[in-house]
């Protein structure tokens, strides 16, 4: 054959395809199904294991059923059995990304039920990891949220930062992920000598990263095409379905822990709240952007007015004593022993708490029921991604397939958390 | 009016009835209703008994002078271990964004009669709380949209955060089928 016996066989093919794709067109009663995709469990962009049944009409989400517990480790039940500072470790392990904040959030609960008053520097202290841990967690959320939809160097560019702030959190608690460094009535231990000069430097070069994650991303074209108006959530919407911080906020709506009912004396700080209006993903990038600048002025108070003096509370008996005072009086090391045996030691009042504090990811609750024991009888768990995940199938409704991503990633939901 | 402009414009405001008064007001519109009134550690908590739960929800909601607009938590209490007569009690965690201020409601469930009304339709976010609750202690929320299992698998038998659920479950790990 040759060529020209090829272009008219290509003709011929060309007006049979055109003939037949008019007669598609032409008839309505073509039967179409919806097609179900599975996202997850393991999927990088569930940041842990969670699964969303998809249903899809082409590339358009009809429906999405999340099924939730591959993470499920039972910590509410783990904690009926454990002493009320042994909790402290299961705490961190809830939320991995800010495990500090779980930490001061789960003892503030239990400082309040066993009317503990904690010392200034304390106080100071935690103020600034806890500040400290929301800039990692929101350099952690908006890369790999950057990273889902493909923007790679703003992710290098946030875990670089990050990596700072936890070799900051390795000389303060000797671990970096699972830090567990609070105790009811104080914490594990005093702060390093160089801690202030250690956490200015951390925040300056996390500063210098959301600087630059702001260059790439804020006016970025793609950035914005993919974020702008989806996932839209309305204020009245986000309190009705019982969201909180970042979500919350992008929505419009001006309420923090830290300010509405303030802890840990954050009256005291000179800070400001930033509030969204549309409360769509890009809003939602903004309003935490914002954040980490806000928190780096908290944490800059905090550290300039850093009292010296002890660590934990003068209240004797419910507060672990200095670790160098246990090996060399015998008061500290009964104390010590007291604390840590069964049967023995302070116990706690009949009653029940409810304490929020502010988390990364919004409100983190701690509802404790006392009986009196020295394990708590009940221990709950006011999970933030729990309350913004149930929100997802609403957020997706009617979007894209590729937005699936892009609004997973906007509502940080941790597994750990969500699943506890 | 948007929630944005009805908290900025509150800020000033003060509560129109304080916390004592508010259960009196209460009092007055659900005579019978509260069984118990207690305010430990600056936290108010009410109990009240299940008729008309979605009545008395939906006026805490709206009513003027209370305005719980916000669901903070739900979640229940298994009560073996506590002499108590009536074994479970869902717990309401409530916020006003307008006041600033929490109610904790307490509703009893009895062992042999595990119902309540699903408050679903008053705060949507009370959804997969209560499908945690019902998959935790087995509470049956009645007009709940998709009661189901959340957390434990489909064909889980128990309930895992009862007070006679031992620590080390019931055996399921070891049979469990792959």
């Amino acid at each position: 054959m040759n060529a020209t016996d090829l272009d008219q066989l290509g003709q011929v093919e060309f007006k049979k395809l055109q003939k037949e794709r008019a007669s598609l067109e032409r008839s309505t009663d073509l039967p179409t199904e919806n097609m179900v995709l599975n996202f997850g469990p393991q999927h990088p962009a569930t940041h842990g294991t969670l699964h969303i049944v998809l249903e899809l009409d082409g590339e358009r989400v009809v429906k999405a059923t999340p099924h939730i517990g591959y993470l499920h480790t039972g910590f509410e039940k783990l904690g009926e059995h454990l002493s009320y500072n042994q909790f402290v470790t299961l705490s961190d392990r809830m939320n991995y990304l800010s495990p500090l904040c779980n930490n001061i959030g789960y003892v503030h609960a239990v400082e309040k039920l066993m009317d503990i008053e904690i010392t200034s520097r304390c106080e100071h202290v935690r103020v600034a990891l806890a500040e400290l841990t929301r800039m990692a967690d929101h350099l952690v959320s908006i890369g790999t949220a950057a990273l889902d939809i493909g923007a790679f160097t703003a992710f290098l560019y946030g875990f670089r930062a990050r990596e700072e702030l936890y070799d900051l959190f390795e000389a303060v608690c000797g671990t970096r992920l699972t830090t567990s460094y609070t105790r009811v009535g104080g914490l594990l231990r005093d702060v390093p000598e160089n801690f202030v000069e250690m956490a200015k430097n951390a925040v300056a070069e996390s500063l210098k990263a959301t600087d630059e994650i702001d260059k790439l991303l804020t006016h970025n074209r793609i950035w914005r095409d993919r974020t702008e108006g989806i996932g839209v959530l309305s204020g009245d919407d986000a309190i009705a379905y019982g969201a909180t911080g970042p979500v919350l906020r992008a929505s419009g709506v001006d309420w923090d822990v830290r300010k509405n009912a303030p802890y840990l004396g954050y009256e005291t700080y000179d800070f400001e709240i930033p509030i969204g209006e549309n409360g769509d993903v890009y809003d939602r990038y903004l309003v935490r952007m914002e954040e980490m600048n806000q928190s780096a002025n908290i944490i800059r108070q905090a550290l300039e007015r850093l009292p010296s003096g002890p660590i934990n509370s003068d209240s004797d008996h419910t507060v672990f004593p200095d670790k160098s005072e246990v090996y060399q009086s015998m008061e500290s090391l009964i104390y010590h022993f007291k604390l840590n045996m069964d049967g023995h030691g302070p116990l706690p009042p009949v009653g029940e708490v409810y304490t929020s504090t502010e988390a990364p990811n919004g409100e983190l609750g701690f509802y404790i029921v006392s009986d009196g024991s020295r394990a708590p009888y009940k221990v709950r768990v006011r999970p933030p991604s729990l309350l913004h995940f149930a929100l997802f199938p609403k957020l997706i409704d009617g979007h894209m397939l590729s937005d699936v991503v892009s609004v997973l990633g906007s509502l940080n939901v941790i597994a750990g958390e969500l699943d506890r | 009016m948007s929630e944005e402009e009805k908290i900025t414009e509150s800020e000033d405001t003060e509560p129109v009835v304080t916390e004592s008064d508010s259960i009196h007001y209460i009092r007055a519109q659900f005579p019978d209703l509260i069984q118990e009134v207690s305010n430990t550690f600056g936290e108010e908590t009410i109990v009240v008994s299940q008729v008309n739960l979605i009545k008395f929800m939906t006026f805490l909601r709206d009513d003027p002078s209370f305005l719980y607009n916000y669901l903070s938590d739900l979640t229940a209490i298994d009560r073996l271990n506590l002499d108590d007569t009536i074994r479970f009690a869902v717990v309401y965690q409530l916020y006003s964004h307008k006041f600033q201020r929490r109610l904790r409601v307490k509703i009893p469930v009895p062992e042999d009669q595990l119902h309540t009304e699903s408050v679903v339709s008053i705060w949507p976010a009370a959804d997969w709380l209560e499908r945690e609750v019902y998959d935790m202690y087995g509470v049956i929320f009645d007009n709940h949209p998709d009661l189901r299992r959340i957390l434990m698998p489909d064909d889980f038998e128990s309930y895992p955060l009862r007070k006679d659920y031992p620590l080390h479950g019931k055996g399921e790990r070891d049979n469990f089928v792959f």
